[in-house]
């Protein structure tokens, strides 16, 4: 999918709460032999998806430092939406100030849900309804105690504010590219309190098919190599998979370093790859060329190319800061910060 | 020009945990017990105040006024409840007042109630805080005792007090309500007891905070013409008296240790009594946490600021000392039933003009004032009595 | 207690926790939270509402050990007389910092965190809430 119109990223931003539980204390308490993370981040416990999605929002906003009349709409992806019904990009345009006239939607697509709403607002812009507009991905991951996905589902949020006016822009979106499937990986029934997944189904006929799907897709629909791109975002569930798709699509190494932060934060779900790209941002010069990958359950995968402009680098979001900033916490700790011990 | 107004009758329950008594009933008890000591029928009474600050929220009750003269067998009188906030029972005292000084009634009566052990605990505190503003305040999580500790915090790191002078005042007040039938604790504590007593909201300890009891205190007021007709042995007059409020929040004053609105609120009621402040024999200040009596030593102008606490250690607030204060317990051990705290300050005042306040009786007592304060000094209601000789 | 349950106040309240709306007095010049008409300190009626600014001070601070409801199980948390660029004071929650961390005149911003919930079914309140400054 390529768009007619220019469209590029004005501002962004990404929040990791301060708190990290170590991978090797949560195999203190449930015995696991492996460790997938190092260590993944654990939200306040007067956090959730939503505050931290207005707060990257928030900056991804300050960043572009437009006028809030003129951004039309804000996607909010999450699978871990504080309401079942009632959507978390009201208060977070409310507390914006972005009401009342803007589009705002909340949506579902397991951990590409992010990527997802970037593509749609960059189709708004792009369609001309919109000048500019707020894609953010967010998520406080919610993970069975004691089972393979604690060790790894973590919280975060990231933003972008996208824009038609991109003589400001950090980086222009060229390409996209959206390969879904119906394949159950992971999914959680309404009503069930933590998801299921399906262990090493998740990887080759979901994660791994489907990011390879996309990439593919994109670099063929584009005329592009791995050797095109200064970096490539895969989303990040652990550290293994995303290098090792990589390696399968033909990227190396250090072309993955840089975005791949979830062994210090876990998997932030709906925010991971669109941390990834902060980071990627944050220390990309001008003319570099960029692929994000993204990954949701159920399954899908969008990716999603830039290039950079020379006005990249001049800001820079608060996520080396919020990464270096940590304050370790216990099991224990851990647990009632998730809410798994419930206070009456 | 105001009438001169008169303190005839006087009458209290015990203050504590009356688990067998309702609101209604407590409130009756020491309304029947002050219209007895007055000496006078109930039938007299034209008009009723009733101090209380949290039926509505704690026993889902309001209407106080003719619920409590209904109760009382004086349905007819002129009635209301008056509140405001922990101030009500000095506040209802001044409404009695003005209802006699008008002229326009000549016998009145203020009982001053509240029942805070119904409810748990924590709907206590939640009721408390209503005294405080309750979206942008109460909202942050922020207690009633958490916003008396801002101001006990200010005080120390403004004045280099140590905070064991302040609490201090807590071991004074159990050491005279020793002897006091009526007080909720008759217990003398150490200063060590006060400072390792578990932390409320830093620096505030439990041991410096009045606590939550039941208790209701009355007081019978008359005017000059209604003595006359009905002779009294021991008259208390009322010299003085005076309301203020404050910028309710404590941050959003200049300076919240200045205590304006306190001072002008006395300086008011000494005008209007024609004393000065070494004419004071006896003193009630609110002593809901310790600071708040330390403060209103310095405010009222018996010690410089910074230098309250020091009366408090040298034992200047006893009896035989320069400023005799709190002297039947205070609100931390006389006890501190919310809205009825106000009258229970002027009663203590007229039992030391009357000179029955037993051994902690203050030789010649004949000026006594009380301090009664609604939140965080946000209201501050200032009686001055006088003993009638 | 039935205020803590009500749901048009929380809507009615939202603009000005969420962007922390002051109200400035072209009066006597003082900018007060929340806006409001009348300026409590010189009584000109016409405050001009302002987005306050995000980061300040603590003037003074206390440790909340007892919480009210609806707080239960969060304590100890720290609640501060916070003073922003503007010269605005605020009171305010801390967060992401122990008590035993927090220091008069230590710098502050404001971050957007849950207050509290109407009970597991009811809505959640949002506002402004100060961490030290990353």
């Amino acid at each position: 999918m390529k768009l007619t119109t220019s469209v590029g990223i004005l501002g962004y931003g990404a929040y990791v709460p301060l708190y990290r539980v170590k991978g090797s204390e949560i195999s203190r308490i449930w015995s696991g032999e492996d460790e997938p993370v190092r260590e993944k981040s654990v939200p306040g416990l007067d956090e959730d998806s939503l505050t931290m999605a207005c707060e990257a929002a928030r900056e991804a906003l300050e960043m572009a430092n437009v006028k809030r009349e003129e951004v039309g709409a804000l996607l909010v992806g999450s699978e871990s939406p504080p309401y079942a019904v009632k959507p978390s990009a009201t208060v977070i345009a409310e507390a914006l100030g972005l009401t009342p006239r803007v589009v705002a939607i909340d949506m579902e697509f397991a951990c590409k849900a992010g990527t997802t709403a970037a593509i749609l607002v960059a189709g708004l812009i792009a369609g001309g309804a919109i000048k500019h507009g707020l894609a953010v991905g967010t998520d406080n991951a919610q993970a069975r105690p004691g089972d393979e996905l604690d060790y790894t589902a973590g919280a975060g949020a990231a933003a972008l504010l996208l824009s038609r006016e991109v003589e400001s822009a950090v980086a222009l979106i060229e390409y996209a590219y959206s390969y879904v499937t119906d394949t159950p990986d992971f999914w959680r029934r309404e009503g069930e309190r933590f998801p299921r997944h399906t262990f090493r189904f998740t990887g080759a006929p979901a994660y791994f098919h489907h990011i390879v799907g996309a990439a593919k897709g994109l670099m063929e629909e584009a005329g592009f190599k791995p050797s095109d791109f200064d970096y490539v975002v895969f989303h990040q569930p652990n550290v293994r998979f995303p290098l090792r798709a990589a390696q399968m699509l033909g990227f190396k190494e250090e072309q993955v370093k840089l975005g791949l932060v979830c062994g210090e934060i876990g998997n932030t779900y709906a925010a991971a790859s669109l941390i990834g790209l902060v980071r990627v941002l944050d220390h990309a010069r001008p003319g570099q060329r960029i692929l994000v990958v993204s990954f949701g359950s159920g399954a899908g995968s969008d990716a999603i190319c830039l290039v950079t402009t020379e006005n990249v680098g001049r800001k820079k979001s608060s996520l080396e800061r919020l990464l270096s900033k940590k304050v370790y916490v216990d099991y224990a700790q851990y647990a009632k910060q998730k809410g798994l011990l419930k206070v009456a | 020009m105001a009438g001169r107004v008169y303190v005839i009758g006087a009458g209290a329950t015990k203050i504590g945990e009356h688990w067998d008594k309702s609101l209604r009933e407590l409130a009756v008890e020491a309304l029947l017990a002050a219209v007895k000591d007055a000496g006078i029928s109930k039938k007299e009474i034209e008009a009723l105040y009733v101090g209380n600050m949290m039926s509505g929220q704690l026993q889902g009750q309001e209407h106080l006024g003719a619920l409590v003269a209904t109760w009382a067998g004086i349905p007819g009188v002129a009635a209301c409840k008056v509140e405001a906030a922990c101030a009500s029972g000095g506040v209802a005292f001044h409404q009695a007042y003005l209802a006699v000084a008008s002229g326009l009634y000549d016998c009145v009566a203020v009982v001053g109630v509240e029942k805070m052990t119904d409810a748990l605990p924590s709907d206590v505190t939640a009721a408390l805080a209503t005294a405080e503003d309750q979206e942008y305040v109460v909202f942050t999580g922020a207690s009633f005792v958490g916003l008396n500790a801002l101001l006990y915090r200010l005080y120390l790191e403004k004045y280099g007090v140590k905070q064991e002078n302040v609490a201090s005042f807590a071991v004074h007040c159990h050491k005279m309500a020793v002897a006091n039938p009526y007080a909720q604790f008759r217990r003398a504590v150490s200063l060590e007891e006060v400072m390792s007593s578990p932390l409320i909201a830093d620096p505030i300890r439990l041991l410096e905070c009045a606590p939550v009891g039941d208790g209701a205190a009355a007081l019978i007021l008359c005017s000059e013409d209604f003595l006359k007709r009905n002779p009294h042995d021991e008259i208390v007059e009322v010299i003085g008296s005076s309301v203020a409020t404050n910028v309710l929040s404590v941050h959003e004053r200049k300076d919240p240790l200045d205590a304006a609105a306190f001072r002008r609120a006395v300086e008011a009621a000494m005008r209007m009594s024609r004393v000065e402040v070494n004419d004071i024999d006896v003193l009630e200040v609110h002593d809901a946490f310790t600071i708040l009596g330390v403060l209103s030593l310095e405010v009222t102008g018996f010690a410089p600021r910074g230098e309250g606490s020091r009366l408090v250690v040298e034992g200047e607030l006893e009896p035989g000392g320069k400023i005799p204060t709190n002297t039947l317990g205070g609100l931390k051990a006389r006890g501190h039933p919310v809205g009825a705290t106000g009258v229970y300050q002027i009663l203590d005042v007229v039992l030391q003009l009357r000179g029955k306040a037993g051994p902690s009786q203050v030789s010649e007592a004949e000026i006594g004032m009380a301090q009664n304060f609604g939140g965080v000094a946000g209201t501050i209601a200032v009686n001055v009595l006088k003993r009638v000789r | 207690m039935v205020w803590t349950e009500s749901v048009p106040r929380v809507w009615r309240e939202r603009v000005r926790k969420y962007r922390l709306i002051g109200g400035r007095c072209p009066s006597c010049g003082n900018v007060t939270y929340p806006h409001r008409l009348v300026c409590p300190f010189c009584g000109y009626e016409g405050l001009e509402p302002i987005e306050l600014p995000r980061r300040g001070k603590v003037v003074i601070f206390t440790v909340i050990r007892h919480p009210p409801r609806g707080f239960e199980g969060r304590e100890p948390y720290v609640i501060a007389i916070v003073e922003l660029e503007n010269g605005a004071r605020i009171l305010a929650q801390l967060t992401d910092v122990r008590p035993d961390e927090v220091r008069v005149g230590m710098e502050v911003e404001g971050v957007f965190r849950k207050f509290r919930e109407q009970s597991s079914s009811g809505i959640i309140e949002y506002g402004i809430k100060f961490r030290p400054v990353i």
